[in-house]
């Protein structure tokens, strides 16, 4: 246990060692580690807001969800107003096409009966002349005696 | 080897290496008597006690050394192949080591310094492994060293007073240097002889008071590590003076219980030299 030189060139070791280790050894390690340390966080900043965004564009899908059913729901409903409309359209067509035609029928035989009515006086006024001829047994000019059997068929 | 009572063993296991220089005209143990100064191995305790400062513990040194380029091939080569990805294996270790190291720097030392953590990484990792050579049974390497022909063996450094004096002294130059740079040469003066007690009168019962603190820094923190190992040491010795199938039930506990010693001694000193330079770096 003498004290001696070793003393010495321990102490010589001693500060070798620490400056290689302050120049070779710390230094990288430690910047390694920094890196690291700042890629980690990194990485969770990115995953955060990943998330936030997933999270925005969740609540952003549902808006845009729910926009879509109230539209559809618009249009739904626009339609079925419309088809209503429509239904309610044709049938007032319908029924004005039907009572056209009703009224052209009516016209119609009205306009009939009075042909066939005039066709009728006109015969009753052919017949009453010729029941007249063979009362008188002479013929009875038409002509002569038209003015009254004009007056006659009006009459009937 | 040369033991043939209790206490030679233990003498002889408690002797380093020495190569140092015998003086002109000393009669060396064999009764040869030395014609001129030569630098040679001692064969006695007593010749490399008399070889006094002019002598080197091979044994100390090269241990020492060793393990210092262990430490340092470990390190650097872990810091060879960072990567920023996921560690693993050497690299865990090497940074947890590392940020063990940050941590105790953040919380002992309160000015900015490049240096003192990896000063500290040094010191911890250096002594550690270090101590850690005292688990390996005490007759192992010096048998093989005795079978090559050397004499005496002793492969913890840090159970020789130099090679824990040779570390403190390093601080303890680093603890003279701060001071001096970041209070200057009047800040430091006035630091020695203004305190404790702030009056002209007591400046030189100061200045007593604030070098012997100042001294006792390097001291203690050597020869705790010293005393600690060196203690450690003997008792390990002593075991392995008892009945060979006994040995194993004081050994085993007592190196288990070394394991923390070992680790704990390398913190001490580690946060003890933290804690002094940092109050090296205080400017009051």
């Amino acid at each position: 246990m003498n004290i001696n030189l070793t003393l010495i060139g321990q102490s010589i070791a001693f500060a070798i060692f620490v400056w290689f280790c302050v120049k070779y050894v710390w230094p990288p390690i430690t910047a390694a580690m920094e890196a690291r340390q700042k890629k980690i966080a990194d990485g969770l900043s990115a995953a955060d807001r990943a998330s936030r965004d997933l999270e925005l564009a969740q609540e952003k899908a549902s808006k845009e969800m729910h926009k879509a059913k109230e539209e559809a729901a618009a249009l739904v409903d626009q339609a079925n107003k419309r088809a209503a409309q429509i239904v309610e359209a044709s049938k007032d067509d319908a029924r004005k096409e039907g009572e056209r035609l009703i009224e052209q029928a009516r016209a119609e035989i009205q306009q009939e009966r009075v042909q066939a009515r005039d066709a009728l006086r006109a015969e009753v006024a052919a017949l009453a002349v010729a029941g007249a001829e063979k009362i008188l047994e002479t013929s009875v000019d038409a002509k002569a005696h038209s003015e009254m059997l004009e007056k006659l068929a009006a009459e009937l | 080897m040369a033991a043939d009572t209790p206490v030679e063993y233990i003498k002889h296991h408690l002797q380093n290496l020495t190569y140092g220089k015998l003086p002109e005209g000393y009669e060396r143990a064999d009764g040869t008597l030395v014609d001129e100064a030569t630098w040679t191995f001692a064969r006695t305790a007593q010749e490399a006690s008399d070889m006094g400062f002019m002598a080197f513990h091979v044994d100390t040194l090269g241990w020492s050394l060793f393990m210092g380029i262990v430490f340092l091939g470990l390190f650097r080569y872990a810091a060879k192949k960072a990567t920023t990805g996921v560690p693993t294996g050497l690299q865990n270790v090497v940074e947890m080591t590392v940020e063990f190291i940050q941590g105790v720097v953040r919380d002992g030392f309160h000015a900015r310094n490049p240096l003192i953590a990896p000063l500290a990484l040094t010191i911890f990792v250096w002594i550690l492994l270090m101590n850690c050579l005292k688990l390996i049974p005490v007759d192992y390497i010096p048998s093989i060293a005795h079978a090559l022909g050397l004499e005496y063996f002793k492969i913890v450094p840090t159970t020789d007073p130099n090679g824990t004096f040779g570390i403190s002294i390093g601080v303890f130059l680093l603890i003279i240097f701060y001071s001096l740079k970041v209070k200057g040469i009047g800040g430091f003066t006035k630091e020695l002889s203004m305190q404790p007690f702030n009056h002209w009168s007591l400046i030189p019962f100061n200045l007593f008071l604030e070098i012997l603190v100042l001294i006792v820094k390097p001291i203690s923190l050597a020869l705790r590590l010293f005393g600690n190992m060196y203690a450690g040491e003997v008792v390990f010795i002593l075991i392995a003076l008892l009945p060979l199938w006994i040995q194993w039930t004081l050994n085993v506990p007592w190196a288990i219980f070394h394991i923390l010693v070992v680790v704990l001694q390398a913190f001490i000193f580690t946060t003890l030299t933290v804690v002094y330079l940092s109050a090296a770096h205080e400017d009051h």
